[in-house]
C-alpha cells in the first residue's frame, strides 16, 4: 500500500532481453518466506546473478557495468509471467530497477507494478532492440530517459518513442495515491450494488452467511 | 446482441466504470492462504482498515507448511509464523480458517471448489496465480498480487480492466493415454505462454463437455501459464452433479434459484470471441515438457528440439539456455531419460480422480530404487477419500511416499525440495529454473506419466507401459 511515486528515470538501458522472464526466477519463493520486503534487492535474479560461490555471475548482463545499478531493464516478450508474487517487484526495485520495457508483461505482474510504482512500459521488440544496440554501440555512458508524464521513452541518440499507459494508472503513479482511499470514495456505489445483488443473487450470498 | 460466459460474469459485477475499459468490480469471494493472508490482513489492519465482509472470505494453509506424514504447524518453523498470524488475523476479523489438519483444510484451489466456496457466475480473487483454477465450475476467478489483495480484503472489489475473450475448443474423441493435462500443456505448446496474455480464457467444445469436473479444473489451472489470469468452462449438469449438497453450495429454493441463473451463463452459439481456436483431440498425445517453460512442451515420444532449429535466434537462445538447465542434449529422445524424482500433487493434480489415474498405472509394480516418489493429496477431504479406497496401500506398496495435503514440491516454499541437479517428473504447473529447488530439473506431466516415470525410472510412453 505503499507507492513511490514517478515522473522520469534515466540510466544506460540494461539489455537482458530474455523472453518469459518468470516471477520465479525474479525473486525465488523462499525468499518470500523468510524475507521482508525491504531486503529484496540482493536476492532479486539470485540463480542467474551470482556464482556457485557467491561472486557476481559476469554472464548476468546487470552485473556488467555501466549497468549496474541502472532504473531501466530491457526485456523480450511476457516479462513477468507465472507466479502472482509482488515480491517480484520489490524485489527488482531493490536492485534499482524503476522501469521494464518489454514488448509485453504477465498480466498479475503488470498490476503489481503499477501497486509500487515501478513503470512497466510495452514496446514493440524492434524498438527494444534498437535501444538496446544504441546503448551497447554509445561510448560507455548512453542514456535512456523514460518521462511518464511525456509518455516517451528517449532513446541513447535522442529519438523520442511514445509508449502507451492508462491514464488511472498514470495519474496514479505520478502522485503516488493509494488506491483503496479511491475506491472508498465509492462507497455509496458498493452498497447500492450489493443491496441490488441481494435481491437479484440471493443465493450467492445465503450460501456463506 | 449475443454474449459471451465472461461478458455476462464481468457486465453483472460492475459496480462502477472507471473509464478506458477500467471498471470496478465486485468480488464474491476472496482466498487467502498462509503465505501472503496474514500479512495481508496485517497491512489492511495497520492502514486502518477492516476486512470487508469477512464472512466472504476463506482461508487455508497450504504454501508454508510441511507435507511430511505427521506434520504439524511446527515441522516447517519459517511457515509456522506465517501460519500464526495468519490465524491470528482471521480470528480478529471474523474470518473462517481452515486449519491444518481439520476437514476442509488443503490447497486453496483444491479445497475452493471440493467445499463449492466458488459457484457458478461468481467473481473470486486470490493472492495465487493458479486462481484461474477455479473457472472449471464456471466463475470468473484470478490471481492477483499483494496490493490488490489488501484492496480487495478491505473493499471487497478491485478496479480491473476488462480483458479480451480467447476461446480453445477441444473437439473430438479423447486418444488413449490422453489426459486434461496433456490437452492444457499441448494448447500451450501451440499457442505459447504469453497467447492468452490480457486474455480471459473459455475452455469449450465437445471433449470439454464429456470432462469430469476434476477435470476441468486442471485444465483452467494451466491458463496462467498460457499468460491468462482467467481460464473457465461453462457450468452444465457435471457441475451441478459435483456441486449439489457440498458445504458451502446453495440449498433448498436458493440452489433451484441459483440452478436458474447458473443454466443461463453459457456463451451464447453466436457469441464473438477475440481470438478463436480449434484444437482436434486426435492431434494430441501424452506431453511432457523438456525446457524451462511450459511453452516447451513435446509429446512424449518426440526427441528434444535443436536450437539451431528454433524460428528466430532469441528462441534459440533460450531453449538453449533451457537444455543447458535441464542437463539434456539437443536431438536425444524423451524416453528413456532417467528420472531421479516423481512428484505427484499441486492445485494441477492432485484431487482424487488424478490420484486414482496415477494407482492404476502401478498394478503392483515398484518404483526404480534409485527414484524418490512423492504422493501429496491435494487436500484433507482428498485425503480421506482415497485412503477409503484403499489408494494410499497401493502407493506405499509401489515405494511411493504418501504425504498430508499442501503445496509441497510444486512450490518449494516449505522446506521441500528436489536436490540440485535432480530430474523430477511432476504433477504440478511450473517447469521454472529453480521452481521445485534450487538447481532442480522439472519436467510437466500427467499424473499417469509420473507414476509410470517412477516405475521405469525414465520418462516412457504411458500408452505402452
Amino acid at each position: 500500500m505503499a507507492m513511490q511515486s514517478f515522473t522520469t528515470v534515466t540510466g544506460p538501458a540494461i539489455p537482458l532481453m530474455a523472453a518469459n522472464v518468470d516471477t520465479d526466477v525474479i525473486i525465488p519463493i523462499q525468499r518470500l518466506v523468510g524475507t521482508g520486503r525491504d531486503g529484496l534487492g540482493p536476492h532479486a535474479f539470485e540463480r542467474l546473478r551470482y556464482n556457485a560461490d557467491g561472486s557476481d555471475n559476469m554472464d548476468f548482463i546487470p552485473n556488467r557495468e555501466p549497468y549496474r545499478g541502472s532504473p531501466i531493464l530491457l526485456a523480450a516478450e511476457n516479462f513477468g509471467c507465472g507466479s502472482s508474487r509482488e515480491g517480484a517487484v520489490w524485489a527488482l526495485m531493490g536492485m534499482g530497477v524503476r522501469c521494464v520495457v518489454a514488448p509485453s508483461f504477465g498480466d498479475i505482474f503488470f498490476a503489481n507494478c503499477f501497486q509500487n510504482g515501478l513503470l512497466p512500459v510495452r514496446l514493440p521488440i524492434e524498438e527494444i532492440r534498437r535501444i538496446a544496440e544504441e546503448t551497447e554501440a554509445g561510448p560507455g555512458n548512453a542514456r535512456t530517459t523514460v518521462d511518464l508524464a511525456r509518455q516517451v521513452v528517449v532513446t541513447p541518440t535522442g529519438r523520442e518513442i511514445p509508449f502507451q499507459v492508462d491514464g488511472r494508472k498514470k495519474e496514479a503513479m505520478l502522485q503516488g495515491l493509494d488506491d483503496i482511499a479511491l475506491t472508498l470514495k465509492q462507497a455509496n456505489a458498493i452498497a447500492a450494488w450489493k443491496a441490488r445483488d441481494k435481491a437479484a443473487r440471493g443465493w450467492a450470498w445465503e450460501s456463506v452467511a | 446482441m449475443p454474449n459471451t460466459m465472461f461478458d455476462r460474469i464481468w457486465d453483472q459485477h460492475v459496480v462502477a466504470d472507471l473509464g478506458e475499459g477500467w471498471s470496478l468490480l465486485y468480488l464474491d469471494r476472496i482466498l487467502v492462504h498462509d503465505l501472503s493472508g496474514g500479512r495481508a490482513m496485517q497491512e489492511v489492519a495497520e492502514a486502518g482498515y477492516r476486512v470487508a465482509e469477512p464472512r466472504h472470505v476463506f482461508a487455508t494453509p497450504d504454501h508454508a507448511v510441511s507435507s511430511a506424514p505427521g506434520r504439524t504447524a511446527e515441522t516447517f518453523p519459517v511457515g509456522a509464523k506465517l501460519l500464526k498470524s495468519l490465524r491470528a488475523r482471521c480470528a480478529a476479523e471474523g474470518v473462517r480458517m481452515f486449519d491444518l489438519g481439520q476437514r476442509g483444510n488443503g490447497i486453496v484451489h483444491v479445497m475452493a471448489p471440493e467445499l463449492a466456496i466458488v459457484l457458478p457466475g461468481l467473481t473470486l480473487a486470490c493472492g495465487d496465480s493458479h486462481t484461474c483454477t477455479n473457472g472449471g465450475v464456471g466463475a470468473m476467478a484470478f490471481g492477483i498480487g499483494a496490493s490488490e489483495l489488501s484492496h480487495a480484503l478491505a473493499t471487497q472489489t478491485l478496479p480491473q480492466r476488462r480483458p479480451g475473450t480467447f476461446r480453445i475448443r477441444f473437439e473430438g474423441a479423447r486418444p488413449p493415454g490422453v489426459t486434461a493435462k496433456d490437452m492444457i500443456l499441448a494448447a500451450i505448446g501451440r499457442f505459447g505462454a504469453a497467447a492468452g496474455t490480457g486474455m480471459a480464457i473459455e475452455y469449450a467444445g465437445g471433449a470439454v463437455r464429456a470432462m469430469s469436473l476434476e477435470e476441468r479444473l486442471t485444465l483452467c489451472n494451466l491458463s496462467i501459464e498460457m499468460g491468462a489470469k482467467v481460464g473457465m468452462v461453462a457450468p452444465d449438469d457435471t457441475t451441478f452433479e459435483y456441486l449439489a449438497g457440498r458445504d458451502f453450495a446453495p440449498k433448498g429454493r436458493a440452489w433451484d434459484a441459483a440452478l436458474a441463473d447458473w443454466r443461463r451463463l453459457p456463451s451464447d452459439p453466436e457469441a464473438r470471441f477475440s481470438r478463436d481456436e480449434v484444437i482436434e483431440m486426435a492431434s494430441i498425445a501424452p506431453q511432457i515438457t523438456w525446457g524451462t517453460s511450459p511453452e516447451q512442451v513435446a509429446d512424449v515420444t518426440a526427441h528434444v528440439p535443436r536450437p539451431e532449429e528454433a524460428p528466430d535466434a532469441a528462441r534459440a537462445k533460450s531453449w538453449k539456455a533451457a537444455l543447458d538447465y535441464m542437463g539434456l542434449a539437443p536431438g536425444q529422445p524423451l524416453i528413456g531419460t532417467r528420472v531421479d524424482w516423481v512428484f505427484i500433487g499441486s492445485c494441477t493434480n492432485s484431487r482424487v480422480s488424478d490420484l486414482r489415474a496415477a494407482a492404476e498405472v502401478l498394478r503392483g509394480r515398484k518404483r526404480a530404487e534409485h527414484v524418490t516418489a512423492w504422493v501429496v493429496p491435494g487436500s484433507e477431504k482428498v485425503k480421506a477419500e482415497a485412503e477409503a479406497e484403499g489408494l494410499h496401500h497401493r502407493f506405499l506398496e509401489a515405494g511411493f511416499e504418501w504425504r498430508e495435503p499442501g503445496c509441497a514440491l510444486c512450490v518449494s516454499a516449505n522446506g521441500e525440495a528436489v536436490p540440485p541437479g535432480a530430474r523430477c517428473v511432476s504433477t504440478s504447473n511450473r517447469n521454472f529454473v529453480g521452481r521445485q529447488g534450487t538447481g532442480a530439473r522439472t519436467h510437466l506431466a500427467s499424473p499417469a506419466m509420473a507414476a509410470a516415470a517412477a516405475l521405469a525410472g525414465t520418462i516412457v510412453d504411458v500408452r505402452n507401459f
